[in-house]
């Protein structure tokens, strides 16, 4: 396995880490729109309150992981996608600035303006993301000098929008999974309700999209079908698909969010797999394509970058399971927690 | 406005903006390691309601931070895809390592300190403030090697119409990271001070006798006044030779030296103009540049003429910026060292021009970071990596200037907002002081 390969296959797992603990905070995020009183929305916030800065990190770890492997990639994606990723990055700001706002002060006006922008900035990702997934996986138009030819209306093709409809019926689906883990009560069992049309329509959309895909993207299934490895993940994604609804019916909320977790990385893995060696086909002529070899670093920067990625992520997992640990369980509302730390004191 | 001039105005927009919060943080991030730690070792109540009431403060800024920083990690691919190609082998590594090494250990256990008072132990929790100070202060590291590599770049070949690896620690550290990376994060510590003793200083024009306010306001004076004779001297000096050392042309701009001269005067005051460059107004000391930037009253320095036009940064920009971050420095021992003197001598709580001075230089040392910062990147102007790449060859060639102006109008709109919302909060949450119980608050004064 050369380097780009490693390459390769480390940019996937950046990427499956964040859509699995990203996911789930998007998710909780568009189910937020519909809570149904204050004990119920700090519950939502609270549940991902002290995990999902660091899960947001592996999106801006994946980042400049691209931009220091592939950076042609990094640029010509980036710069064509503009105005989309834009918009990604105002999503985002309102997210991250709504967490962290909304329940410092107690206006009726100020929650609720936040509890929109967390909202809407936690859904506009959850669709944006699926769609420039969508896009990469149908091919964009990239010249021979490995340059952008297209437009914005050109990123939103019907398969593109259908790609960003499994997300954003994924990531909802992941965030109620997690949300019933850390609910209690009414919340608890709407979302025990919930999962179930929300994982009909996750199947729904992704069969649909998988169909499409046969016409719309028909060379990523070239030379793959006899592949053993894309049979195993396929595989592997049916089976984990298919637990969800059977555990959860279960009880066992906690091991339907396993499911959900090992169903988003294996579906990764495969268009990974289907992908390979490119990494953004060019509609334009196949010959054009982005691959891990005509858009990548030099092997020294490749290698660098290994031993910083081998050095660096052992510890990130571990101290990240830490935290997870020490967070575990129910959220229960009014018990302390940095989103509710009353103001306990009077103006001097 | 064509594209490429679109394009720069929004990279100052969004890392102007951005570069408000980080130093905010950096700075406050250290004195909550050393409120917990008293806090926590001497068992000592007042301490941990700092440490509580300076951490509100932390968390709102950090979210800003956050939030405008994933702009950053994205725009030189939207805006700067050209650059990106040509710096991409040695550019993006740094800013992945700070996402692995920093900004990882940073967010991870911010969750922690913010969610985890009472659920872990005292040791652990201390452990989480230590170690989000230590992630933001590694993630400055990461991201000033980035920027000083386009400054002064070694380790590197161009080939393949690219900057090509061929040494990692060599571009790590290249002549500038090091002098650039202490004089930017003692500048954050300065911050950290000055926005801590301002706060304290409120609350004593209100309650001399406040217990919180005379720690936080103790603490800050303390760090205060040790940070902010450092960061002039030693590291500003530092920063300044390495510049004459290795970007003349920069050195002479922020210093106004249009001609090239032996025994070079060091310019305090005076009003440049480009056109051509020269100086009115001017006060100076004889000599004394040529003996700070290399030792001897004597030496020859570079003056603007020795370079040719096209390679001279912008004049009246550096020079003004420059100098005022250099006075407002000097100010930042003035004040903290006069605090220091009526702090020792019992007067400093009671005296109302010392607090209100100290309350309205809270803003002064982010100012003086901004003003750092355009003298380091105007002054590195025309190059986007000096002496390799020319900024007006970087940016992205198939975006358009109505889809830059588009979100550069959008982004100027949110980061209104979110200014005017993020100071409305701070404001509103540092006016309201934490509640000691009577007993820790009469001992505290005693």
């Amino acid at each position: 396995m050369d380097l780009n390969v490693v390459w390769f296959v480390l940019v996937g797992v950046l990427i499956a880490g964040y859509a699995v603990l990203d996911g789930f905070d998007l998710g909780v995020g568009v189910l937020s729109l519909l809570a149904r009183d204050e004990q119920e929305r700090q519950v939502h916030l609270k549940s991902i309150g002290p995990v999902w800065d660091g899960n947001e990190v592996w999106l801006l770890t994946g980042g400049g992981a691209l931009f220091a492997a592939f950076p042609v990639v990094y640029a010509t994606v980036f710069s064509g996608f503009y105005l989309a990723l834009m918009l990604l990055l105002l999503a985002l700001i309102a997210r991250a600035v709504a967490l962290e706002f909304r329940s410092q002060l107690d206006g009726a006006a100020w929650r609720r303006g936040f509890d929109l922008a967390f909202g809407v900035g936690s859904l506009l990702p959850a669709v944006l993301l699926g769609v420039a997934v969508g896009n990469v996986l149908r091919g964009v138009p990239v010249t021979a000098a490995q340059e952008w030819a297209g437009s914005f209306l050109g990123l939103l093709h019907p398969y593109p929008v259908l790609v960003g409809l499994v997300s954003l019926s994924m990531f909802t689906m992941h965030g109620a999974l997690w949300l019933r883990m850390k609910s209690e009560g009414a919340l608890e069992a709407r979302m025990a309700r919930w999962i179930p049309r929300l994982w009909g329509a996750f199947v729904a959309t992704y069969a649909i999209a998988t169909a499409a895909s046969l016409v719309e993207a028909p060379h990523l299934f070239a030379g793959v079908l006899a592949n053993p490895l894309f049979l195993a993940l396929t595989l592997l994604v049916v089976a984990s698909i298919a637990a969800i609804p059977a555990l959860s019916r279960r009880g066992a909320a906690g091991k339907a969010f396993l499911a959900s977790s090992v169903a988003i990385v294996s579906m990764i893995l495969v268009a990974a797999v289907s992908m390979f060696p490119r990494l953004v086909p060019s509609s334009i002529d196949p010959a054009n394509s982005l691959t891990i070899y005509n858009a990548s670093s030099s092997p020294r920067t490749l290698a660098v970058m290994l031993v910083i990625a081998l050095v660096g992520m052992p510890l990130v997992i571990g101290y990240t399971v830490l935290v997870y640990r020490v967070f575990r369980g129910k959220v229960r509302p009014g018990t302390g927690g940095h989103y509710d730390e009353p103001v306990r004191a009077v103006p001097s | 406005m064509d594209a490429l001039t679109l394009a720069r105005l929004q990279f100052a927009v969004t890392a102007g903006f951005h570069f408000l919060f980080p130093p905010i943080t950096i700075g406050l991030g250290w004195l909550l390691v050393l409120a917990e730690w008293f806090g926590w070792r001497k068992q000592d109540a007042v301490y941990v309601e700092v440490a509580k009431f300076f951490g509100r403060l932390f968390a709102i800024t950090f979210a800003v931070g956050v939030a405008t920083g994933i702009v950053m990690e994205f725009q030189f691919g939207t805006n700067w895809s050209a650059y990106s190609k040509f710096v991409g082998d040695i550019f993006g590594a740094p800013l992945a390592a700070e996402g692995v090494f920093a900004f990882f250990l940073e967010s991870t256990f911010l969750g922690l300190y913010l969610w985890g008072r009472g659920r872990v132990s005292k040791g652990l929790h201390w452990f989480s403030a230590l170690m989000v100070a230590v992630g933001a202060t590694l993630s400055a590291f990461w991201i000033i090697v980035a920027n000083s590599w386009q400054q002064t770049p070694t380790g590197y070949v161009v080939r393949n119409g690219r900057a090509e690896l061929v040494d990692f620690w060599a571009a790590v550290w290249n002549p500038s990271t090091l002098p650039r990376y202490f004089h930017t994060v003692v500048g954050a510590l300065v911050v950290g001070a000055f926005v801590m003793a301002g706060v304290a200083a409120w609350h004593l024009l209100r309650d001399p006798a406040s217990a919180f306010a005379r720690k936080s306001m103790k603490l800050a004076v303390a760090w205060g006044l040790l940070v902010s004779c450092l960061e002039v001297m030693p590291f500003g000096h530092l920063h300044a030779q390495q510049v004459a050392r290795t970007q003349p042309e920069k050195f002479a701009a922020i210093e106004g030296l249009y001609t090239s001269q032996t025994g070079a005067p060091l310019v305090l005051f005076a009003v440049p103009f480009s056109e051509p460059p020269r100086l009115k107004g001017t006060l100076e000391i004889p000599g004394l540049l040529s003996w700070m930037a290399f030792g001897d009253t004597g030496a020859h320095v570079q003056g603007l003429d020795r370079f040719p036009p096209e390679n001279r940064p912008p004049l009246w920009l550096t020079f003004v910026s420059f100098h005022n971050m250099v006075a407002l420095g000097v100010w930042f021992i003035a004040i903290m060292a006069w605090a220091a003197w009526q702090w020792y001598r019992g007067l400093l709580w009671t005296d109302r021009r010392t607090l209100r001075a100290l309350l309205v230089s809270l803003p002064l040392p982010v100012v003086a970071c901004q003003l750092g910062w355009v003298a380091a990147e105007v002054g590195r102007q025309p190059w986007i990596v000096y002496g390799l790449l020319r900024t007006g060859q970087a940016h992205s060639p198939t975006v358009t200037a109505a889809e830059i102006a588009l979100s550069l109008g959008l982004f100027g709109l949110v980061y209104l907002a979110l200014g005017a919302l993020w100071l409305t909060l701070m404001v509103k949450k540092a006016r309201v002081a934490p509640r000691l119980p009577a007993a820790e608050q009469a001992r505290a004064a005693a």
